[in-house]
């Protein structure tokens, strides 16, 4: 036991996400800070949010978003904050804007052209059914009629 | 010693691999029945091979022997024995050579089973099975040797990465391999397919039990990485929209198309060239998963061993089949005219509509995994897409396909009528709509997601069922007929149900979670939600490789106690590395979902708690998918009428 309080005090654990002291007190505004903290990422670790992440640098971003939301900034400015020091990776999600814009538009685009495809495909599957197929002829009709009956 | 002959074993396999792809497609060519026979007793001798050579490194773990520089680097002697075994394919050498394996085990079973496959299709598959077998043993023995020996053995290793010492990731690489190595059967039929020009109703047949096969092994393999990372990282996310997740997911995507594609090549014989093409994309995602993983391109959180020269090597592999497939298909596709017609409104065409569905959210997967790199590479922006992009264009393709699935899924082949197929479903739908509005009416000020998740779900289960019983016909014995329907019918109920119902997890989960961050101290009760939390005392103790922090929390509601939840947070000395084991209480209705942290300068610890509803209806729905896979495979067609290959076009079954 003794050796692994040892360890344990060698070993320092990491900060671990979202400490309980580092939230606010205005519940809305931790709400908000939560969402921003979501839509960052944690530059310094791999595929984690903000949120999410043991790393310091994590913890010293969390801070920072509830410093700059209880100085009265948007989450626009937040957003702006984090850009203008660690570039566009920093967010999660990026911005529709400028080359960015093909990214999001990829799927409408593809739906649209494949929708097309597949939509003259069907179309001309369609019209290979001859005539005679397409539906039953009176006699036909109630021919099926009287076996159905029996 | 053992291990010297497992790494002769791996070169035998690789040449008999190289003789396997020459011997039976020149035979096939030539139509030399003995240069064609040479296949099956090669693919038998490659599968022992690789299986002796995969069976010595797993002994090497087992023993510790550590003057294997691999076992050196990912094992201790201190590990307990399931983690040994598992530490075989948790690491990049030894996760490639079960790779190989399950490549070898798919064509020896092809080889085994295959007998009523008319020869020189056979030949050809396994030719092109063991092709793929040679640029995976080339890669093993010349870039990722896993049995490279150290001159000087260390007393002790460097363990296995702790975060994968836990039964649901032990077994969740072979699944998912199952499933990505099972599609490149699929593209073996599907290139064999190409050389031979022809491909018809009876091939649709045969390569839909692969197909099938593979995507059940993905099911499971995904649900559980996502269950894995549910309950070990610590705060109850399931899905990261990870680029090793995505990596998993498009070929999930690509095969879920695919096995509904070739329903229509086997019963209508339409959609040939684009089932092909799909069968090869499929397994081209495969690959790209692996090059994903492997080259550390990208980053994520699962990304191990990764070295450029590896990753070089895995693109050519994937250049050279995914190039010379699409060739092959650019020549001979135009030689696979459709043969049956069906009108505008039928079950083909809500295939149709199921594939374009899957085909272009797979396709935003992609682009969305790869932007980053593409941005940087063209627009010079360095910048990363996460869940919020990924929630936003992927869902909306699943909840479309939701929609149309019951409707899609009652209507007859070749020609239907919209009113019909809707006719008995108008219920559900009002029942569905009710259940999503009473949702709605009882959460307060949320999003929609929630009551979304809940008519889906609602809407596919019923009127899947519908669907089902429907099919029985009527009449007065038409509960014994429901029972003797054919399980590809049964199948197809319990997967799409399942569908439904992790839909209904997934929404019910992200629309209404509760979260809590407090300072708990010893004895004082806090609520949360509907539930009050006692934290009792925290415990250190010694485990057999970390040494663990636990705390002793009670759960209750309405005063009365319905839990002791136990969170940890474990350290692995060796590894050094920290890891979280939240204490789950798991319910259908909700997971109450507990984590400890740190103990806090002015007295109390750290405590996180979160209510999650439905959450477990992720993997209850997972399962039934699988489930529903596993029915449909067993249909009786697959094992009897599978020989019969029919020169005309089937005719349509009454259904």
């Amino acid at each position: 036991m003794i050796r692994a309080i040892l360890l344990m005090v060698v070993l320092a654990f990491p900060a671990w996400a979202m400490d309980p002291s580092e939230m606010l007190s205005d519940p809305a505004l931790e709400e908000r800070a939560r969402a921003l903290d979501h839509a960052l990422r944690c530059v310094v670790c791999q595929s984690e949010s903000v949120a999410s992440s043991n790393a310091n640098w994590a913890e010293d971003a969390r801070r920072t978003v509830r410093e700059l939301i209880s100085a009265g900034s948007t989450d626009e400015e937040v957003f702006d904050f984090f850009v203008a020091r660690y570039g566009e990776f920093v967010l999660m999600s990026p911005r529709p804007s400028g080359s960015n814009w093909l990214l999001w538009a990829a799927g409408p685009i593809m739906l649209m052209l494949a929708g097309m495809i597949g939509f003259f495909y069907v179309r001309g599957r369609e019209s290979a059914l001859a005539p005679h197929e397409e539906a039953l002829s009176p006699e036909e009709a109630a021919r099926l009629q009287k076996i159905l009956n029996e | 010693m053992i291990t010297e002959l497992g790494h002769f074993a791996l070169i035998l396999a690789f040449m008999v691999a190289i003789v396997q792809t020459i011997v039976p497609l020149v035979g096939a060519h030539k139509r030399w029945p003995a240069w064609m026979a040479v296949a099956e007793p090669a693919a038998t001798a490659q599968f022992l091979l690789t299986a002796f050579s995969f069976g010595a490194l797993m002994w090497a773990f087992i023993v510790s022997d550590f003057s294997l520089q691999l076992v050196t680097l990912n094992s201790h002697s201190a590990k307990p024995m399931i983690y040994k075994i598992s530490g075989t394919w948790g690491n990049h050498e030894g996760s490639m050579l079960l790779w190989v394996l399950i490549v070898t085990l798919f064509g020896a079973t092809a080889a085994w089973f295959g007998g009523n496959l008319p020869p020189t299709l056979r030949a050809r598959v396994l030719a092109v099975q063991a092709a793929i077998g040679v640029a995976f043993f080339a890669f093993i023995l010349f870039t990722s040797n896993p049995f490279v020996r150290l001159v000087v053995p260390p007393f002790d290793g460097q363990d296995l990465n702790p975060l994968l010492q836990d039964p649901g990731l032990a077994f969740h690489p072979p699944f998912l391999y199952l499933g990505y190595v099972g599609l490149s059967m699929a593209f073996s039929f599907a290139v064999a397919a190409l050389i031979e020009g022809r491909v018809d109703a009876a091939w649709g047949r045969w390569v839909r039990p692969w197909t099938l096969a593979a995507w059940v092994f993905l099911t499971i393999g995904i649900a559980l990485g996502s269950w894995w990372a549910y309950y070990e990282l610590g705060w109850g996310g399931f899905w990261f929209w990870d680029p090793v997740e995505n990596a998993s997911f498009m070929p999930w995507l690509l095969a879920a198309a695919l096995l509904h594609s070739a329903i229509v090549v086997e019963k209508r014989e339409s959609l040939k060239s684009w089932t092909i093409l799909l069968a090869i994309l499929a397994f081209g995602f495969s690959l790209i998963g692996t090059f994903i993983v492997r080259s550390g391109l990208l980053t994520s959180v699962h990304a191990f061993a990764n070295d450029p020269e590896r990753g070089v090597f895995i693109l050519m592999i994937m250049g050279f089949f995914m190039g010379g497939a699409l060739i092959l298909f650019a020549f001979r596709a135009s030689a696979m005219e459709a043969r049956g017609v069906f009108g505008l409104v039928s079950r083909e065409s809500a295939l149709v509509a199921n594939n374009l569905l899957l085909a272009v959210s797979c396709f935003v997967v992609f682009v969305g995994t790869m932007w980053p790199l593409l941005a940087e590479m063209f627009f010079d922006r360095k910048l990363s897409v996460g869940p919020p992009f990924f929630n936003m264009a992927f869902s909306p393709f699943m909840l479309v396909l939701g929609l149309i699935l019951p409707i899609g899924s009652a209507m007859p082949w070749k020609r239907a009528r919209i009113s019909r197929a809707v006719k008995p479903l108008r219920y559900v739908f009002v029942l569905a709509l009710a259940i999503g509005g009473l949702a709605y009416a009882m959460q307060t000020g949320r999003s929609l997601l929630g009551p979304i998740g809940l008519f889906l779900a609602a809407w596919i289960v019923m009127g899947t069922i519908v669907d089902f019983v429907q099919r029985a016909g009527r009449g007065p014995d038409r509960w014994s007929r429901v029972l003797r329907l054919p399980r590809a019918d049964w199948g197809k109920m319990v997967a799409h149900a399942g569908l439904g119902i992790t839909m209904m997890g997934v929404c019910g989960l992200m629309a209404w979670q509760q979260e809590d961050i407090r300072v708990a101290q010893f004895g004082e009760p806090y609520d949360v939600g509907a539930y009050t939390l006692t934290l009792e005392k925290v415990n250190r103790y010694e485990g057999p490789n970390f040494l663990s922090t636990t705390g002793y929390v009670t759960l209750a509601q309405d005063g009365e106690v319905i839990a002791q939840l136990n969170p940890e947070k474990r350290i692995y000395p060796v590894a050094q590395m920290p890891t979280t084991e939240a204490a789950i209480d798991y319910d259908l209705l909700r997971d109450v979902y507990v984590v400890i942290g740190d103990e806090q300068a002015g007295g109390g610890w750290a405590v996180r708690t979160y209510i999650k509803p439905l959450t477990n209806w992720i993997w209850i729905g997972s399962g039934l998918m699988a489930l529903g896979g596993l029915l449909s495979l067993s249909d009786r067609r697959f094992r009897v009428a599978a020989g019969a290959r029919k020169s005309n076009a089937a005719p349509v079954p009454a259904e």
